[in-house]
């Protein structure tokens, strides 16, 4: 089924430049002449130990349910899913080593086969396996595993019932993540897709007595409902248009490879709307469960979760299902015309508009949150700029500091009782206990900055950044997601800059903390309290376990180790991601790529290609990508000046030009001023909530107190309509029911008169008549 | 012999009722019912409605005999005979429960009676 890539590859090489069918391995692919009637067969079947990714983060979850109705009050539920998922990574390690490099299908059972004439639809309940399967599923068990670890120890105020119902809806969520990504069909995706949804909803709402966790996990579950809608309808039309669900049987479909290669000549309308209209109602879907402009206002309320829940859903991994799907389908996406364009430029809306917001918000997981939707912009707009090995890496590497970040975060959370006010922390790292969360905490920092070379995500935000200059017409996405990584690095900064350096201050949070069922009492740091605060004395903040340390400790060096990831395989393949990437449905190489290599050394051949495939310029007189090393690096640079000269401590730890000498005041408190009531509406999220509701939930709410009240009187009033005649006849004709003897002596003859005079009349006409 | 033994009897009786001495008996028939209805319709003494329905027995009872009579056959004096018997065991019966209720109410009246639930 991987002809497809090959095949557009070839076409697309010989059009625009021979060198590139010569040095890239896909056009030597022996695949690439082969026709596609024997596709399905190509795909074979898999071990079927391949089962136990998903079914054993199920297995998790029907123990821990156990567990709850047993009343288990013990580390059990944890210890369990912990075990459950490492052998689900392990599985997937497996799975990865032993991949030979052809995609497989593995078979668990029929689930749905509906024949109808000549046509059926077949979604059964098996996994596909290629290697975009594996890259998700590797971060996805790897990321499940550790997390659960550190949420062992993070939930431990809530053992009992509460903690069996986190891990039980964990285990839930890698299963339905793993029927995601693993899934063969269309329905199969939907079926993780809405899985995960359910999920998310209910780690959302975990705290079901506080009420704004519960209206957060409404929030989220009804604007995924309208990113499903387009899902849904999106996978309706693939089979109405294409016949079936099966991704080994729709990437080698006849009609969709001519579609590919009318598109990769820019022929759009020789394909049938119908096929175009697929990517886009796909679109809508992804752009639902990865938070992108307009509906991402879930994902920042998604916060009410406890932090673990934040760092695996809504972070590293099922947000990233939007970038999943549409790297799957993106032959489906290449056809449509509008589809990708749209994807970079909602893309990069959402970054720019996200990273705004996280400027200016005083809660750091708010912070984190937008900066996470930020960053899922910037997957978007690698997607629609059409490097989906930019998007995929930078996919991998958000997951691993991302999840950092959350977790350095929740650390912190969990410690001061709830604190997450940067006005009111300051210098956590150098409380005793607190290193390793500051180390940490700094690295993830660094990788969000996008610190030169030095870190992962410099790596994978300049692929994605590069990819804008050399596709013609994208240019300024490119320089406004310049801006945002300068933005990024400004407001990553500004927490670390406020919370975790700096004179020592602590104020409690307001959530109950009860100290005597620590094991580490001892570890309480009284330095807190020691700087005169009123709000601290008393307060002991306990810093993190060996748990939450290991956890942060190990995400931190993976964050830097993704670096290795960029050169391994660079010729070939542009990193590691980029040949995982190739092998899969996902694979797309970008025509423009080569010819920014040749026009930054003056070697363009003039390439004249048909529509719109003209050779782009290069930045500044040199390739893209390295261009993009130096701007985005010095960029970063600034972006940490910018906020150690506002928000840094005096002193080193403010690089010498900080002059922070309180938790609560800073630099910015003045220059904000002087912006009037634009931070403001900045830390109002510009009032997007407000404008959704006063746009759409305010009249939907109207609406429905107007059909409330057409059901109250118009449907209730028709039911008891009828309730009402018995009774009103019952009420006319009561009073004849007196009890009084000679009253019905007085009916009785009255009904025999009457029928006296009926049987007469009727005897007089009949005599009449005869 | 029973054939013969009836038409000797029918023979031997005066010629059958005319139309106009039927009418009268009819008329005297009706209004003893009549009497009976109105005497049961307005009275409350529930002795005197009882009586007043064995008015209106004897009124239907009249008429019966009298269209017996006019069609010289035994079914309506049968029939009265029948209805006799049952007026007997029905006063007896309606006396009997007359005293009852007039134990339970210190009264004879029907309106006494108007509620159910006594």
């Amino acid at each position: 089924m991987i002809q497809l890539t090959p095949q557009l590859t070839t076409l697309l090489s010989t059009l625009t430049n021979p060198m590139v069918a010569l040095s890239d391995p896909a056009a030597a692919d022996p695949h690439a002449a082969a026709t596609t009637a024997h596709a399905v067969g190509e795909v074979g079947h898999g071990p079927a130990w391949v089962l136990l990714i998903p079914f054993l983060p199920l297995l998790g979850f029907v123990l821990n349910a156990i567990y709850a109705a047993i009343g288990n009050k013990s580390k059990l539920p944890a210890w369990t899913t912990v075990g459950l998922l490492a052998v689900a990574f392990a599985t997937t390690l497996s799975m990865f080593l032993s991949y030979d490099g052809s995609p497989y299908t593995v078979h668990a059972f029929d689930w749905i086969q509906v024949h109808f004439g000549d046509k059926s639809m077949i979604a059964d309940f098996s996994f596909y396996v290629d290697k975009l399967t594996i890259l998700w599923m590797l971060f996805v068990t790897g990321l499940a595993t550790l997390i659960a670890l550190y949420a062992s120890e993070y939930m431990s105020n809530d053992i009992g019932t509460g903690y069996c119902r986190f891990f039980s809806a964990f285990g839930l969520f890698v299963f339905s993540m793993s029927c995601l990504v693993m899934g063969d069909n269309l329905l199969m995706l939907y079926l993780g897709w809405e899985g995960v949804g359910l999920c998310s909803y209910l780690l959302i709402g975990y705290f079901y007595k506080k009420p704004s966790a519960v209206a957060a996990a409404k929030k989220a579950f009804i604007v995924n409902r309208i990113g499903d809608l387009g899902l849904a309808l999106g996978i309706y039309l693939t089979f109405v248009h294409f016949g079936t669900l099966e991704f080994a049987e729709l990437f080698s479909n006849e009609k969709l490879m001519g579609y590919v290669a009318d598109a990769s000549v820019g022929n759009f309308s020789a394909i049938p709307g119908q096929a175009q209209w697929i990517a886009l109602l796909l679109m809508i879907g992804a752009f639902g469960k990865s938070a992108q402009f307009p509906l991402y206002v879930w994902l920042p309320d998604a916060m009410e979760g406890p932090t673990p829940v934040s760092a695996l859903i809504h972070a590293a991994t099922m947000v990233t299902a939007g970038v999943y799907l549409i790297a799957r389908m993106y032959p489906v996406f290449l056809v449509s015309e509008f589809a990708l364009p749209t994807v970079a430029w909602i893309g990069t809306i959402t970054a720019v508009l996200a990273a705004t917001i996280g400027m200016a918000q005083f809660d750091i997981k708010r912070i984190m949150a937008y900066s996470t939707v930020s960053q899922l912009g910037y997957m978007f707009a690698g997607l629609g700029l059409l490097t989906t090995t930019g998007a995929a890496f930078h996919v991998l590497t958000h997951a691993f500091f991302k999840a950092l970040l959350f977790l350095a975060c929740g650390a912190v959370m969990h410690g001061f009782a709830g604190q997450l006010d940067l006005r009111k922390l300051s210098g956590v790292a150098w409380m005793k206990g607190w290193g390793i969360v500051g180390v940490t905490m700094l690295i993830g920092c660094m990788n969000l900055a996008g610190l030169p070379y030095i870190t992962s995500g410099f790596y994978s935000k300049d692929m994605i950044i590069a990819e804008a200059f050399v596709t013609p017409g994208y240019s300024i996405i490119g320089w406004l997601l310049i801006v945002t990584a300068i933005l990024t690095a400004y407001y990553t900064f500004r927490v670390y800059f406020r919370v975790f350096v700096g004179p020592q201050h602590a104020e409690p949070g307001n959530e109950h903390h009860d100290h005597d069922d620590h094991a580490h009492g001892e570890e309480h740091n009284h330095d807190a309290g020691q700087h005169g605060d009123h709000h601290s004395s008393g307060f002991h903040p306990h810093a993190p376990g060996w748990a939450v340390n290991v956890v942060l400790a190990v995400l931190a060096f993976a964050s830097i180790a993704a670096i290795s990831l960029a050169y391994i395989d660079k010729a070939e393949h542009h990193g590691w991601v980029g040949s995982m990437v190739h092998d899969s449905t996902a694979y797309f190489h970008s025509p423009y790529v080569e010819q920014a290599h040749h026009a930054a050394e003056g070697t363009a051949h003039a390439v004249d290609g048909p529509v719109g495939f003209k050779a782009p310029k290069a930045v500044f007189g040199m390739d893209a990508h390295t261009a993009m090393i130096l701007i985005t690096g010095i960029g970063g640079i600034f972006g940490v000046l910018v906020a150690a000269f506002f928000h840094g401590p005096k002193g080193w730890q403010g690089l010498f030009i900080g002059g922070r000498t309180e938790a609560a005041k800073c630099r910015m408190d003045a220059v904000a001023r002087r912006f009037g009531p634009i931070p403001k509406m900045a830390e109002n999220k510009w009032y997007v909530d407000e404008i959704y509701h006063a746009i759409l939930v305010a009249p939907l709410r109207v609406f429905s107190h107007v059909l409330h009240w057409l059901d109250k009187l118009l449907v209730d009033g028709l039911v008891n309509l009828f309730g009402f005649l018995p009774r009103l006849f019952a009420w006319v004709i009561r009073p004849s029911q007196s009890g009084v003897l000679q009253g019905y002596a007085v009916n009785m003859a009255g009904g025999v008169v009457i029928l006296l005079v009926v049987v007469i009349v009727v005897v007089l006409r009949a005599g009449g008549a005869a | 012999m029973i054939d013969s033994a009836l038409v000797l009897a029918q023979q031997s009786f005066p010629a059958p009722l005319g139309d106009s001495m039927l009418a009268h008996y009819l008329f005297v028939s009706a209004a003893m019912f009549v009497i009976g209805l109105v005497g049961f319709v307005t009275r409350k003494n529930m002795i005197i409605m009882f009586l007043c329905t064995e008015l209106m027995f004897q009124g239907a009872g009249l008429a019966l005999i009298a269209f017996g009579r006019h069609h010289l056959g035994a079914d309506g004096q049968t029939f009265v005979i029948f209805v006799l018997c049952v007026a007997a065991a029905e006063a007896a019966m309606a006396l009997a429960l007359v005293v009852l209720l007039f134990r339970h109410r210190e009264t004879l009246s029907a309106e006494a009676w108007k509620e159910l639930n006594g």
